[in-house]
């Protein structure tokens, strides 16, 4: 009954293979780990996981992105469709030494959503916590759940 | 397959225990190795300083990470995440310090600094 329809753009990184990634490791990690959203194939690149709810009065969409400082994400609201992108540095780049393991996506990163009803634009606020976004929109008021009194004569 | 007949499937058995056995996601993690330390990151979103178990036993680490609760507001309409919380097990090398692993965790990334033990660290002898 899902009434939103969502885009994820295709994501041209190809995720460049550490050497010691091996393709078993790949199909392991298919079965135990909950993958987010991905488009296709088996090497997209990073596709955050995203919820959307709604609250009667505002639509609350939440995304996971652990690890990032706020000014490395973006929002935008554009004609209904909410954008959240950013990139992701690869910090470890700078650390010496060697990497064992290298499951963590790093790079940029887009979702998309078209909202399901109008909201407010100049009302939208955004919250980072412990790695998880959260922005909230204010349902515009024609959009708004209403009473309809009946009056009896 | 065996036969639901004669073999009683796990979550059967599981129901008669009473017992539930609890699914968790395993965090993706990043592991560096540097002449001093292993540093291991992973990530947790959903997760801070209250949420997080680590132990160490036998040489081995155990991570963790249950979810602070949030308030769901409103209905779901569209829902990707999971409300699983976090484990994962990782084998130590014997040469870490295991007194002397110290933890942070900023924006549901978990970092762990593991030390090499002295005596594994290259040493100069000098000679006399």
């Amino acid at each position: 009954m899902s009434i939103i329809r969502y885009q994820v753009p295709q994501l041209s990184n190809w995720s460049s293979f550490d050497r010691l990634s091996s393709l078993r490791d790949e199909v392991n990690r298919l079965f135990d780990f909950s993958w987010p959203a991905r488009d296709s194939g088996l090497f997209s690149g990073w596709s955050p996981a995203l919820d959307v709810f709604d609250d009667k009065d505002s639509l609350i969409v939440k995304v996971e992105l652990p690890g990032l400082k706020k000014e490395e994400i973006n929002i935008s609201l554009h004609e209904g469709v909410l954008t959240v992108s950013g990139e992701r540095q690869r910090e470890t780049e700078k650390k010496e030494g060697e990497s064992f393991r290298s499951e963590r996506y790093f790079g940029k990163f887009q979702r998309s959503v078209t909202l399901p009803t109008t909201v407010d634009s100049n009302k939208v606020s955004a919250s980072y916590k412990d790695g998880v976004l959260t922005v909230e929109l204010p349902k515009a008021e024609e959009a708004k759940p209403k009473q309809i009194a009946v009056s009896v004569s | 397959m065996n036969s639901t007949l004669t073999n009683p499937t796990s979550s059967d058995v599981a129901a008669q225990n009473g017992a539930s056995r609890v699914n968790y996601l395993t965090p993706l993690a990043n592991i560096l190795e540097s002449k001093d330390a292993y540093v291991l990151e992973a990530e947790m979103p959903g997760v801070n300083k209250d949420g997080l178990e680590i132990t160490v036993e036998n040489g081995e680490l155990t991570i963790v990470g249950r979810r602070a609760a949030v308030e769901v507001r409103g209905r779901e309409l569209y829902r990707e995440s999971r409300a699983t919380d976090f484990r994962r097990s990782f084998e130590l090398d014997p040469s870490i310090d295991t007194t002397k692993i110290s933890a942070k965790i900023d924006q549901g990334v978990l970092t762990l600094t593991l030390p090499k033990a002295e005596a594994v660290k290259p040493r100069k002898i000098a000679v006399s």
